[in-house]
Order: C-alpha cells, then sequence, then structure tokens
C-alpha cells in the first residue's frame, strides 16, 4: 500500500536516508498521520540477497563508492579508501549492525561541564540531558526488541561459547557489570521470529530475528499508505527559496536522470559522512559555506570512536562464531575514573569475526609464521572490540576534495581524522585489560590488532544550545534553517562509549513527535 | 543408574578436509584438474611441481616460484600444494587479460631469483632452508610484487570455503537452523581453566 507522491507535492517531508535514523523517523512520522518520501542511494535488498559469508556481503552492501581517508590516523596507510564501514541500501547500517544497543550515560551529555576544558579538542555540553532523553530509550528499546531490558520486556539473549569465556575472565579480574543489550528477538516479536543463533548478524539477519529498519521501521511507514520509498535515490543538493526555506531536494535515480522533489521539510540522515557532505554541496550565493553552516560546524568533530580490537587463543575451542555476533560486554570501564590516565570510558565488547575477517583484520600487512600460527588456532580464540568515548576536535571532519568527483559528479569527500592522545592512553588500557580478562582463564597468546573500519560515525553537524556553537538545536533542527532537520548520528555533540544506534533511534523518536507536532501547530 | 545430568560434549570441529574428490572437483577452477587427471609421467615428479604444469599464462618455473612463495607467506604445515595453488588462480586468470600484472609477477619473480643467486648461489624456489627464503623476503616485503601477492592471498587463501574445515571453522550455517541446536553453548572445559 505504497503512498505515491507527486514531484510538485511540497506538502511531503522528504526524508533522506533509511536506516536507523531516517527509517525511524519514517515509521514515526507517518504514524502520527504525516506523509513522507525516503530517498535512500542504496538499492532495496530483501532476506533473499543475505548470504552467510563476510566477503560477498561486503561486496553487495558496503557503502564503496570513492571515500578518502586522511589525517594521522592508521587508515590512510591500512584502509586509504575505506575511511568507515557502512551500508549502502534500504535500512542502511542498520543491515550491518552488530545488534548492540547501549544506552549513553548521563555524564556524556555533559562533557563540557563533566571534563572542563580539553586540550586539542572541541567539548561541548548537549542542548538536552539524559533525563530527558530516558522515556525515548524505552521507547527504542521497545521498538527495537532489545534483549534483557524493562522496556522490551523480551528475555536476555541466552550466553554462547564466547559469552561465556569473556564472561568468566571478566568476573576471575573483578569485573561485574557485564552483559548484553542486543537488538534481536530472544522470543517471536514485532512480527519477526527469535533469533537461532546463526551468527552473521553483521552481514544482514537471514531470518530477521536482529533488527533492521529494512524489514520493521520500513515496511510499518509504507503499511500506513503515507510513505513512498524510492531506493537507487541519491539526493545531490538541497534546494531552497528566497528566504533561505529549504523547498525541495534534487536527487539522480538509478539511470542517473535527476527529479526535484520539493517538500515541506526537509530531514537528512545520510549518515555522519555522506549529510555534513550534502549540506557543504548545497551551497549557494545564500549560503556560501553550505547550507546550515553559519557556525562553520558543519562537517567538523568527526568521532568515530575509539577503537582497538585484539584476539586472544585459549586452551580449548571456543568457536566464537557460533550464536550471536556480541558476546560478553563488560561496562565497569564505561564508567568516569580519570585515575587511569585518561578522559571518558570504553566498552569491552566481545564481538565474533568470522575466519575470512579474522584473517583479514588480525594483522593487515601481516605475513609469516607470526600470522598463520595464529589463525591456525581460529577455533580457540576469543576477540574483542573496545569501544570508547572519541574526543570531538575540530581539524577532523569532512571536506570535499578540490578536483576529483565520484559517480554523481560531486565532489568525493575526504575523512580526516587524527587520534587525540586521549585515545591512546585508552586504548593502551582497554588492551591490557582485555589481555588480563583473557589470561584468567589461561588464554595462551593474545594478539592486539589496529583498529579496523568501524561503522560509528558521529558529530559533523552537532547539537548545541547557541548557534555559534553547532549545527542543530535539541530537536535536531538546523538553528539557520526551521524546515531543515539533522536526523542521523552526526547531531550527536559527544560519540559516549556507546554504540551509537540506540541513541540514534531515540533521538529520531523525539525528533518525529517534535516534527508532527509543530506541523500541526504550523510552525513548520 | 544416576539420575545426574551428564552435560553432553562439545562438538568439535573435526579439522581435516573430508570434501570427497567429487566435491572437490565441483570446486571447479584450474585446481581442480590437478590431482584428478594427472598422467603417469607426472606423477613421477614432485608434487608441487606437477601443480606448477598449471600456470599456463605465466610458465611453469614462475608458478613454482610462486607456489613456494604464497606457501612462505601464509605457511601451513597441513595444509597441501593445491589449496596455494587454488589461492593463485584469480591472479593467473588475471595476468592472462592484464599485462602490466603479468609482468608485475613474471619480473618479480625473476628479482626475486636474482637476489637469491647473488647470496645463495640458488633460485629462491630451490633454496631448502626457510630461514634463507625468508631473509630475501624481508628484503623485497614491501615492494610492489610481494605486496599484491600477499594482498591477494589475504582473501584467495583465506576466503577458500575448501580449506574452512581446517581451521576448524563452519561457514554458512542458516540452511542448517543456526546453532541453536548445534552447540552454540556447549564449551565444556571453562570450569577446569
Amino acid at each position: 500500500m505504497s503512498a505515491k507522491f507527486s514531484l510538485d507535492d511540497d506538502s511531503v517531508v522528504v526524508i533522506v536516508g533509511s536506516g536507523a535514523g531516517g527509517g525511524t523517523l519514517a515509521d514515526e512520522l507517518t504514524r502520527r498521520g504525516v506523509n513522507v518520501v525516503v530517498l535512500e542511494a542504496g538499492k532495496h535488498y530483501t532476506q533473499a540477497d543475505f548470504e552467510n559469508d563476510e566477503w560477498a556481503m561486503f561486496h553487495k552492501i558496503s557503502w564503496l563508492d570513492k571515500r578518502i581517508s586522511a589525517g594521522g590516523w592508521h587508515h590512510t596507510e591500512t584502509y586509504p579508501n575505506l575511511p568507515a564501514w557502512i551500508v549502502k541500501g534500504v535500512g542502511g547500517s542498520t543491515m550491518h549492525f552488530s545488534g548492540l544497543a547501549l544506552r549513553f550515560l548521563p555524564h556524556d551529555f555533559r562533557t563540557k561541564s563533566t571534563y572542563g576544558t580539553v586540550d586539542g579538542a572541541n567539548v561541548l555540553d548537549w542542548p538536552i540531558s539524559y533525563e530527558e532523553l530516558a522515556p525515548y530509550y524505552d521507547i527504542a528499546e521497545r521498538k527495537m526488541g532489545v534483549a534483557g531490558t524493562k522496556a522490551s520486556g523480551l528475555p536476555e539473549m541466552p550466553p554462547n561459547n564466547h559469552y561465556k569465556v569473556i564472561a568468566a575472565g571478566a568476573k576471575k579480574v573483578g569485573y561485574t557489570d557485564i552483559s548484553r543489550p542486543v537488538a534481536s528477538n530472544t522470543r517471536p516479536n514485532d512480527g519477526r521470529p527469535a533469533c537461532q543463533q546463526i551468527g552473521f548478524c553483521m552481514q544482514g539477519c537471514k531470518i530477521s530475528a536482529k533488527w533492521s529498519t529494512l524489514y520493521s521501521e520500513i515496511p510499518r511507514a509504507i503499511d500506513t499508505g503515507r510513505a513512498e520509498l524510492r531506493p537507487q535515490s541519491m539526493v545531490l543538493k538541497i534546494e531552497h527559496d528566497k528566504s533561505g526555506k529549504a523547498s525541495g531536494v534534487l536527487y539522480a535515480d538509478k539511470d542517473g536522470r535527476q527529479h526535484l522533489q520539493k517538500a515541506r521539510v526537509v530531514c537528512v540522515a545520510g549518515n555522519s559522512i555522506e549529510s555534513p557532505r550534502l549540506l557543504l554541496n548545497s551551497a549557494s550565493s545564500l549560503f556560501p559555506n553550505g547550507l546550515a553552516n553559519s557556525s562553520g560546524q558543519v562537517g567538523k568533530n568527526y568521532m568515530n570512536h575509539t577503537t582497538a580490537a585484539a584476539v586472544a587463543i585459549h586452551k580449548g575451542p571456543v568457536y566464537m562464531y557460533r550464536g550471536f555476533d556480541i558476546a560478553a560486554v563488560i561496562s565497569d570501564e564505561a564508567q568516569l575514573n580519570p585515575d587511569r590516565g585518561f578522559l571518558g570510558g570504553y566498552h569491552l565488547e566481545g564481538l565474533a569475526l568470522h575466519l575470512p575477517f579474522t584473517a583479514a583484520f588480525m594483522k593487515p600487512g601481516g605475513w609469516g609464521r607470526e600470522v598463520s600460527s595464529a589463525l591456525e588456532q581460529y577455533d580457540h580464540m576469543s576477540c574483542v572490540w573496545v569501544c570508547g568515548e572519541d574526543m570531538p576536535q575540530e581539524e577532523n571532519g569532512i571536506s570535499l576534495h578540490p578536483t576529483e568527483k565520484d559517480q554523481y559528479g560531486l565532489p568525493i569527500p575526504i575523512v580526516t581524522k587524527t587520534d587525540h592522545t586521549n585515545d591512546a592512553a585508552m586504548r593502551r588500557h582497554g588492551l591490557t585489560q582485555w589481555r588480563k580478562v583473557s589470561e584468567a582463564v589461561g588464554a595462551t597468546r593474545v594478539i592486539d590488532m589496529p583498529p579496523y573500519p568501524a561503522s560509528h560515525n558521529m558529530g559533523t553537524n552537532r547539537m548545541s544550545a547557541n548557534a555559534r556553537d553547532g549545527v542543530v538545536n535539541k530537536w535536531g533542527q538546523t538553528h539557520d534553517i526551521g524546515n531543515l532537520f539533522i536526523s542521523d548520528g552526526s547531531q550527536f555533540t559527544s560519540s559516549s562509549a556507546a554504540n551509537p544506534t540506540l541513541t540514534i533511534v531515540a533521538l529520531a523518536v523525539r525528533q518525529a513527535e517534535y516534527i508532527a507536532g509543530a506541523m500541526q501547530r504550523r510552525e513548520l | 543408574m544416576s539420575t545426574e545430568h551428564t552435560p553432553t560434549p562439545m562438538r568439535i570441529v573435526d579439522k581435516r578436509i573430508t570434501l570427497s574428490r567429487r566435491g572437490f572437483l565441483k570446486g571447479g577452477g584450474m585446481a581442480a584438474l590437478g590431482v584428478g587427471t594427472l598422467s603417469a609421467s607426472t606423477l613421477m615428479t614432485p608434487a608441487r611441481e606437477a601443480l606448477a604444469q598449471e600456470f599456463k599464462v605465466l610458465g611453469a618455473a614462475t608458478g613454482n616460484t610462486l607456489l613456494v612463495l604464497a606457501r612462505d607467506i601464509f605457511p601451513h604445515d597441513r595444509i597441501s600444494d593445491r589449496y596455494y595453488l587454488q589461492a593463485l588462480e584469480p591472479l593467473e586468470t588475471q595476468a592472462a587479460a592484464d599485462d602490466k600484472l603479468k609482468a608485475l609477477l613474471s619480473e618479480g619473480v625473476a628479482a626475486l631469483d636474482r637476489l637469491a643467486k647473488l647470496r645463495f648461489r640458488k633460485t629462491y624456489a630451490a633454496l631448502d632452508k626457510e630461514s634463507e627464503r625468508l631473509s630475501l623476503l624481508y628484503v623485497i616485503e614491501h615492494g610492489a610484487f610481494f605486496q599484491k601477492v600477499k594482498g591477494h592471498l589475504v582473501t584467495g587463501f583465506y576466503d577458500n570455503k575448501a580449506v574452512w574445515p581446517l581451521f576448524g571453522y563452519e561457514g554458512s550455517s542458516w540452511e542448517k537452523g543456526g546453532y541453536l541446536n548445534r552447540g552454540f553453548d556447549d564449551i565444556d572445559w571453562l570450569d577446569q581453566a
């Protein structure tokens, strides 16, 4: 029952992107009676397209348009054209999403007040508090079916071997905050089946047990008769009228034909690389530095979490790939404790890699018996991903290549990232703690891995109380243009140590409520 | 009879290749022709040299060197040369249509042999000592030739489903109902750890 809207229909809300932010917004707006057009750059895959095969799915669904890694980070060498591991397709990166749904901590919304001035970092308080967002976290946990949460009522995910090995080690070293809040059904829920411990959660869940907007929010929005989804529609530019209000978006369809969809409201949810890029590419004589950029903060403060990874080789088999991809998550180190020598905190997240990705990520560039002897113990491995707070730095960000263009004729985005000194200290601490956790259950060899491309991208259109400090207000509404909203992780003022998806969904629910109300009050 | 619950032992994956020859042939490609179709005379030659005959584009001598190199890059003593051949097969296929790649590989092998003769008076592939071969590879490891072969092998070798059992990795699981009833939680050694 898909709606069909004409290009000239200027009563619709146009949503750019269909992932955690855009997909949620479409669902929440349509259920409040708002008409939406969802423009998605990628194809519309279904579960029939999903394979239990890491590389096959990487090549099928990843955002592989040329992007450039720059700055001081490891990626310039190891992943020069893959700054981030995100998805191009209906459902966006919720297809690849590991499922881990952690909440931010209260202090994450008050980093400036908590940390004070941080040398070399651009820290700022959010214009909202944890308490204001808490009820929306409840809604998000219910929508996503987060296992083991009060809000969802779903039982915990049953521990798999990988969970048990990590949890046992964690307890032995004295950790107590060990959990696994994952957005996957532990019993049939929301029209989707229960998890069968297939693994390959990041390759697209074959049975749709793991939440994704692809088969949750998007079809629900379409079923209302108020949503039209247009896949393979790459938005090139946001247009505005003489008064400076957003009036529509120009996009290219799968054959490269360009269309202008008029709009009453435009919501941008293309992720923290593409969203600021779109604002910058939409520069006009009225807005020569790009849309909504009076602060100069569009594309700045790029954060992708301070990450590291490691494998541990155990005395007995683990078969970490059996079962849900996220294993035990240790959150004791997410708490503030400046005595450790760094600000912020991190989670130690058990995360299974299959053999092909383990071979690729364990020692990029490595060879010889150092590598092969470890891989021969693949079946004995456990694997961790350290996910820690990343400091916003103004010089980290998205800029446009001066000459090189992509297949749409748009300048290629350059993703510049240099670690803050805080990152190195945190990474070292996290890897040391993982070693202790692993050795506590007898691991004989622990191999530190360099960070591999993250799917977490935040901060490039950040929220701020004052228009001079950021791009959007507490509703994700741009300070400069009243009917232009940002609806993805680029709104984040700080990164926290938590995986961003749950917070993106909570913010989108809250934003939808605001937009629908403002439209009704004729403020929009 | 005791009513005490005895835990089921862990389901262990046999780290051997148990594919039938039919399955192996179905795996397809140049390597599938390998052992199956060897003539009586080729059976008299060492296995690697026989496999090297399959390099029609790059030639048997270059092929033989690449087989030795591939094993030195990712040495797995329990894995036979035919899987290194399978890993190299796409490079040979690409080289047939890509003169630059073909030159990179041929000249890379030639340069490696020159270096080997200078140091040890033998070609690289003829050096019996791993330590001697590795001493040469440390010289060339940052060069384009070595990087190309190594970069290719990361997927060429480890993304080959035929070798996965040797690592205790089971691959696709959804068609078997996942691991819900196949040992996702059957670890049995933790209380002794």
